[in-house]
């Protein structure tokens, strides 16, 4: 086994950034905190290229099979001779995967940022916040024990809610962070009890062993946590499902998606980062990484299976109605999102059957590309019209041509069309549905038409339907440094379609034979052009016909609008349930028990001692007095009755 | 009896005698001049138990020094011949009683110890033993502690001018 | 020695520390105050070179002690009495019972 501990670097540069620019940012680099920033990615970037070749194509591979290595290794916590924290580093394909994903598309993000956020206040403690969340998520990728997942799994959250809640003077702003931070703390929840449940059972939170005890049928641990039943359903099935609502509050799964479309309140750069290719599918990334465990249970694997398909569809199916070119685009993440989900969660663990895992993880990849590439798109387009709203966007392709030509190979690409990435990446997982389950397929295949409408219905109005109006046409397309970006994330989400996957990630380590079948590929690409051909009809120049449609559609269009009410209906719980039902008998306890009782004894001490503070008489000689009268009992008491 | 235990008996009855009338007359310059006559009754002591060099610092710091201190602290502050006022009769029944209990406790206690006198070998006490140990640095030598108390000497000093300077706010307080 | 036994000279400095006590407890003048714990504290001298003179008389510790007490005598009254007339700046008054501002 070789080397890989200089992975460490990869996850500490981002650290020594964010304290440098964190501490002395403000004062001193207040102009130069994006190259130090950037500086320093790029060279976490560039190793971890390195240690995706050195892994990849020269010493990964034993016998065929991608192994795990564990390139660095600390035991933090010991808290029995078997049970531990430790700090550790895992190497095998998904995270190396996620590494390059996310150094990549941070880097990307961070060169955007130096001319999408020129001139900001709080250039350098942008900067800062950006840096903490690299690392974070990086941390999170590369962790070898569950209890360090979670400890970055929440690192990234706080990082997501400073970047959120960015613009702290602007109330919505910070709503919005608060409503990430609550919803996906509320969901972190059920994934720290699915830890210990999961460690109690297997007696380890080392994901290594404790994938290898909970997944051969023999062993004891297995027998114990599949036979232990509570509420009708065996632990695992519990340990399993709250680790994926974790997951799903991260990756804004139904009915936990909630906060996602309101994240966009953050900077636009933000939202590609964190909202778009790295942090959101964490959740995905989690189930991967626990997939041996998940491929053990039938029912939680349904679980991720419905949740995403549901997910899927219903984010489609609001990203057609919204106006806000970032929630649209928030939706489709979420959209896509689910299908990772899903993929996973129709796929087994070894073989021809893990063709649903290595889909997953081949989406999750392409999708970071082209997802950040629409939102720096978005972003390079808000830049210039300022604002977010459709309807101020129109005919800016003569003024934006290079943003032009990559939001359309992004859209190409999210749409599923050959022979960009997203098609390749889709057509695996359509394929993985079809073969398990025909309903999910269906759905799926419903959504990629709904997909390819959508971002098209995004597209024409943007850069076709109306003319520009010039009065904003005052800075041109942005800086080389937003340009540069976006065409390097084109030529990505060209290319990246072609990397032969399945040679590398899957769920079992060994190569997969994948082959592209053109008949099956008909239906899917048929109804995407079909859906880009409605989309043209509609939004290519100003009419009628999206107002008629919507108004044929009814209720559906405007419960759609109105995100099927789920903001509402939150709300509903929250104010009309659980805050009188809950929140006021304890606020009432709160109030008169236990603050009562503290109350009260401090009452008690007051009265004592406005009763016995006539001794501090302030004469000194009283004071002398009980001095001496104590001095001659304790000499009686040592003297006489103590003997 | 002999010579000597008279003159122990005499010097003892002047010390106590002394005493008691410092703790007790009523005008506070007398009482000065009492304590002076009760501090030259132990120093009479001290020689009478040959330790002529305590009883010279004795005469020099508590004679000498101290008890010229308090006069001028007196001057300072009293209209001399001003009377005190009494204490009041409880108060000075129930310290009496105090006193006299302490004494009768400890009296008894003493008398029941049974202590083991020594009187074998000579008891010397020369300035140059004195001096030599004092500033000796072997294992039962006292320099230590005697560059503790030198130090303590100066911190008093610099304190006692600290708290007895006027400051200035005093003054402004008083025009 | 002389048949003077070594519990004489104990009950003397008894006496004497008793008679301090007394003054301490009686006197409120803080001069008198003062002189009486001096003689407290010379009771306390007496008791040191007594119990060097009679038990140990090859030894000089209790010569030491009674040094070193007187030393810090001096220098105790210095502070008292500079104490005191600070007190006496403030209050007018000598008197302890009128400073009596440390109480509840």
């Amino acid at each position: 086994m070789s080397n890989y501990s200089y992975i460490v670097w990869i996850p500490l540069l981002p650290l020594i950034t964010f304290l440098v620019l964190g501490i002395f940012g403000r004062k001193h680099f207040k102009t130069v905190a994006g190259f130090i920033g950037t500086a320093s990615l790029l060279a976490s970037t560039i190793l971890s290229f390195i240690a995706a070749k050195q892994y990849f194509f020269v010493d990964g591979k034993v016998n065929g099979i991608f192994q795990k290595i564990i390139a660095f290794k600390y035991t933090w916590l010991q808290f029995s001779p078997n049970v531990s924290i430790d700090m550790g580093i895992i190497v095998d394909p998904i995270s190396v995967m996620m590494l390059v994903v996310v150094t990549f598309v941070s880097l990307m993000v961070h060169v955007f940022s130096l001319g999408y956020m020129k001139g900001e206040e709080r250039f350098a403690t942008y900067y800062a916040f950006l840096s903490l969340f690299t690392f974070s998520m990086l941390g999170l990728v590369l962790s070898s024990n569950l209890f360090q997942v979670y400890m970055f799994w929440e690192l990234v959250g706080v990082s997501s809610f400073l970047l959120i809640g960015y613009y702290f003077d602007k109330p919505s702003a910070v709503a919005a962070s608060k409503k990430a931070f609550i919803v996906t703390r509320f969901a972190d929840l059920g994934f720290l009890i699915g830890i210990l449940i999961l460690a109690f059972y297997s007696g380890t939170l080392d994901i290594g062993t404790l994938i290898e005890r909970l997944t051969s049928a023999q062993s004891t641990q297995f027998t114990g946590i599949a036979t232990a039943s509570f509420l009708g359903a065996s632990m695992l099935t519990w340990g399993l499902t709250l680790v994926f609502i974790g997951g799903a509050g991260k990756s804004a799964m139904f009915p936990l998606h909630i906060w996602l479309p309101d994240a966009m309140e953050g900077p636009t750069p933000v939202s590609a980062l964190i909202h778009a290719a790295t942090m959101v599918v964490a959740g995905v990334y989690l189930v991967a990484r626990l997939f041996p465990v998940f491929s053990m249970d039938v029912t939680a694997l349904q679980i991720v299976t419905y949740v995403g398909a549901f997910s899927a569809l219903l984010a489609a199916v609001i990203a057609c109605t919204q106006t806000d070119i970032k929630r649209v685009l928030a939706y489709s993440t979420m959209s896509q999102i689910g299908y990772m989900m899903f993929a996973l969660g129709v796929s087994k663990q070894t073989g021809e059957e893990g063709l649903g895992y290595m889909a997953s993880m081949f989406h999750l990849f392409t999708h970071a590309f082209f997802k950040s590439l629409l939102f720096l798109g978005a972003g390079a387009v808000i830049h210039m019209v300022h604002s977010n709203e459709m309807k101020d966007m129109g005919g800016l392709r003569k003024l934006m041509p290079i943003t032009h030509i990559a939001f359309l190979i992004a859209c190409l690409a999210i749409a599923g069309i050959p022979p960009f990435a997203g098609f390749f990446s889709k057509e695996e997982i359509l394929l993985a549905a079809f073969h398990s389950n025909k309903l999910i397929y269906g759905v799926a295949l419903f959504t990629a038409a709904l997909t390819a409408f959508y971002m098209f219905r995004l597209y024409f109005s943007i850069f076709w339907s109306k003319e520009a109006t010039h009065h904003h046409d005052s800075h041109g397309e942005g800086t080389l440094s937003m340009k540069l970006p976006l065409i390097i994330l084109a030529i990505c989400a060209v290319g990246v379609g072609f990397v032969p996957f399945s040679n590398f990630i899957t769920a079992d380590g060994a190569a997969l034979e994948t082959h592209t079948d053109l008949l099956f590929s008909a239906a899917p690409v048929g109804l995407t052009i079909i859906a880009i051909l409605i989309a043209m009809s509609f939004y290519k120049t100003e009419n009628e016909k999206p107002a008629k449609f919507a108004a044929a559609m009814g209720g559906l269009y405007k419960a759609a609008s109105r995100k099927f009410y789920m903001d509402e209906l939150y709300l509903f719980i929250t104010k009309k349930i659980i805050f009188p039902l809950i929140g006021q008998p304890i606020a009432w306890i709160d109030k008169n028990i236990v603050d009562g009782l503290m109350n009260g004894l401090a009452s008690v001490t007051a009265k004592i001692s406005s009763l016995i503070k006539g001794l501090q008489s302030g004469k000194v000689q009283n004071y002398a007095l009980f001095f001496f009268g104590g001095v001659a009992a304790l000499a009686v008491l040592f003297i006489y009755l103590w003997k | 009896m002999s010579a000597s235990a008279i003159i122990f008996y005499l010097i003892a009855a002047f010390i106590l005698g002394a005493g008691i009338l410092a703790v007790t007359t009523r005008k506070i310059f007398r009482s000065a001049i009492w304590l002076l006559f009760s501090l030259v009754g132990i120093a009479a002591l001290y020689f009478w138990m040959q330790v002529e060099f305590i009883a010279a610092v004795q005469i020099i710091v508590y004679v000498g020094g101290i008890v010229i201190l308090i006069i001028f602290s007196i001057f300072l502050t009293q209209q001399s011949g001003k009377e005190m006022a009494k204490p009041a009769l409880q108060k000075n029944i129930f310290s009496a009683l105090a006193a006299l209990f302490g004494v009768a406790f400890i009296g008894k206690l003493i008398s029941e110890y049974g202590f083991t006198e020594d009187q074998s070998k000579p008891f010397n006490v020369g300035v140059g033993d004195i001096g030599t140990q004092m500033l000796s640095t072997t294992e039962h030598g006292y320099i230590l502690p005697f560059e503790v108390v030198s130090m303590l000497l100066l911190a008093a000093m610099i304190g006692c001018i600290v708290i007895a300077m006027k400051s200035k706010d005093n003054i402004i307080s008083k025009s | 020695m002389s048949g003077v036994p070594l519990t004489h000279i104990l009950y003397l400095s008894t006496a004497l520390f008793f008679i301090g006590m007394y003054g301490l407890f009686t006197r409120r003048n803080m001069i008198t105050m003062l002189m009486s714990i001096e003689l407290m504290l010379n009771s306390v001298n007496i008791n040191f070179v007594a119990f060097n003179k009679y038990l140990y008389p090859e030894k000089l510790d209790g010569i030491f002690f009674t040094l070193f007490i007187i030393t810090i005598a001096a220098a105790e009254a210095a502070v008292a009495i500079a104490i005191i007339i600070n007190l006496y700046r403030s209050h007018n008054s000598i008197d302890v019972e009128d400073a009596a501002e440390m109480k509840f």
